[in-house]
Parts: structure tokens; C-alpha cells; sequence
């Protein structure tokens, strides 16, 4: 009954808050509702017992995608209203292909539950003695380990071909040369001077 | 999962959530940030479709390839928004329609 319940309202508020992250006029907004569908796609896998998933989900979406979304959004200064002005033009349009897709996911659904395709092996059995967590691991870093190994390598690639897309030499500014200071000499850095009683000294 | 919840119930739900993203493409065919966000919903319904279908054969590989999507999801998010950041810099818009005039 209180799964029934959970389930419902996760569902309810993912799905309408994905319609809003779409609909939305404001994009930080939109922003805004993708988090909250985030959130509530999170209570859904842990409903279903995938916590390590579930909160995966919540460290690297909430924390991360959608912060930086949120950041990209407040730098860029740009005319919303302007971006809004296909809306309407594309909504018939984009309304009947989702018809459409629906249609066609619904009907893969019905052939599926209907019993056509028969899954009879298991990849990796659960094991109901260890826990969500360890089980991912112990799958992880053995059988899958290279496929790990290549999700950190994608992650690497993009975090280099961020930082080169978006880096830029800024002119005019007075940075720190430490190769010019580290090679200073005394020498050059001082000089002993003796001035005459109220001459001042020439620099 | 319990008896009153079953699979076919998560599947709805992704594929409503699947088909949303897809729409959220087709509205917002001027702002690509939204279009990011769009493509963001999708692949958190096709996450929903891996763990549920996870749960319900009892069988813990789609639970890691859901970890495999989201790793990629996070990489193309983070360039598509580099991207998108140097093309307002030399632009000024984030238009859809302008990148096909930076034809040579």
C-alpha cells in the first residue's frame, strides 16, 4: 500500500515536472523543475532497490549537470523572450510525433508483456544476502572493470575538451611570471648607493 | 518490486518521460540550453527503463550499464555546454538557426 503510495507520487511529480522543465519560459526555471525531476527519479530507483543508482543519480545530477546548467544559464545574457518564438509554430508538429512515439512505445510494451521475447539467462543473478551496493562493486571491479576503466577515460576526455573549448588568455592583465622571479638575482635586484648629506638618491 | 507495482508500471513512466524529452526537442527548437535538457530527460528515462527491467529479471547488469549511461550523460553535458559557452562568446545568441550560416 505505502509502495503503491510512494510510487504514485514520484511518478506524479516526475512527470509533471518534466513537462514544466520543457514548457517553462524561464530556463533557469526550467533548471529549476529538472532538478526536482531528478530528485523524485531517485525515490523511484530506490523504490525499486537500486540505491546505489538512486543516489548516483542525486550526487552527479543535482550536484554537478544541473549546477553547471544553472551556472551556463546565469552567464550567458541573452533575450529569452526571442527564443520562445517557435513555440507555437512547432507544437503541432512536435505534438503529433510524440503522439506518435507514445503510441509506438506503448504497443512495444503490450508485445513485450505479451510474452514474445523470452529472457531466460541472467548476466548476474541478485543475490538478496549482499546489499545493493557491495553487489555493484563486486560486479564492477571485476567482470566490468574495463568498461569502468573506459567510463573514467570518457570522463577524463571531457573534462580536458572542456577546459580547452572554454579556456581563453585574457590581455591585459598582470599576472604572476614565477620563472622571472625564481631567476632573480641579488645583483640585479639591489644596488648599494652612497648620496651626499641632502642630495636624495637617483633610482 | 511488490505485487501491486510491476514493471509495466515503470515502463509507462519512462516512456511518457521519453516521449516529454522528445517534445521538449520539437518546442524548443530556438534555445539549445532547453534542448540539453530535453536530451537530459531522455536519458534519464532510458535509466529508468535499465533499472527497472534490472529489478524486475533480478539481474544486477543493468544497474551498471544505467552507471555507464549516466557517466556518458554527465561528459556530453559538460561539452555540449562548452560548446555552447565559446559559440555566445564569438555570436552574442545561442540560436539554433545560426550555426548553419558558419558554413567554410
Amino acid at each position: 500500500m505505502i509502495q503503491a503510495f510512494a510510487f504514485y507520487l514520484f511518478a506524479i511529480v516526475v512527470l509533471l515536472s518534466g513537462a514544466m522543465t520543457i514548457s517553462s519560459r524561464n530556463p533557469v526555471h526550467s533548471v529549476l523543475w529538472l532538478i526536482l525531476a531528478f530528485f523524485n527519479a531517485a525515490g523511484l530507483m530506490v523504490l525499486v532497490g537500486a540505491e546505489f543508482i538512486a543516489m548516483l543519480l542525486v550526487i552527479v545530477y543535482v550536484g554537478a549537470v544541473a549546477v553547471l546548467f544553472l551556472f551556463v544559464v546565469m552567464m550567458l545574457d541573452i533575450d529569452f523572450a526571442e527564443m520562445r518564438a517557435g513555440f507555437v509554430r512547432y507544437a503541432a508538429l512536435g505534438l503529433a510525433l510524440a503522439v506518435a512515439l507514445v503510441c509506438e512505445i506503448f504497443i512495444g510494451i503490450g508485445a513485450w508483456s505479451a510474452g514474445g521475447i523470452d529472457l531466460a539467462r541472467r548476466a548476474a543473478p541478485v543475490d538478496p544476502a549482499i546489499p545493493n551496493i557491495q553487489a555493484i562493486g563486486n560486479l564492477l571491479y571485476t567482470r566490468y572493470l574495463f568498461v569502468f576503466e573506459g567510463a573514467g577515460l570518457v570522463l577524463l576526455v571531457a573534462m580536458i575538451g572542456a577546459i580547452v573549448l572554454t579556456h581563453r588568455e585574457r590581455k591585459g592583465v598582470r599576472g604572476q611570471n614565477i620563472a622571472r622571479q625564481v631567476a632573480r638575482r641579488p645583483e640585479e635586484a639591489t644596488r648599494n648607493m652612497r648620496p651626499e648629506v641632502g642630495q636624495g638618491v637617483q633610482l | 518490486m511488490n505485487g501491486a507495482i510491476g514493471l509495466i508500471h515503470y515502463l509507462v513512466v519512462a516512456a511518457i518521460l521519453f516521449t516529454m524529452g522528445v517534445l521538449g526537442i520539437f518546442l524548443n527548437r530556438k534555445n539549445i540550453i532547453v534542448i540539453l535538457m530535453a536530451i537530459e530527460l531522455i536519458l534519464l528515462a532510458v535509466n529508468i527503463n535499465l533499472v527497472a527491467f534490472s529489478a524486475a529479471l533480478n539481474d544486477l547488469v543493468g544497474q551498471v550499464f544505467a552507471m555507464f549511461v549516466l557517466t556518458v550523460a554527465a561528459g556530453e553535458a559538460a561539452i555540449g555546454l562548452a560548446i555552447l559557452v565559446i559559440f555566445f562568446r564569438g555570436r552574442g545568441s545561442i540560436s539554433v538557426d545560426d550555426p548553419s550560416r558558419m558554413k567554410g
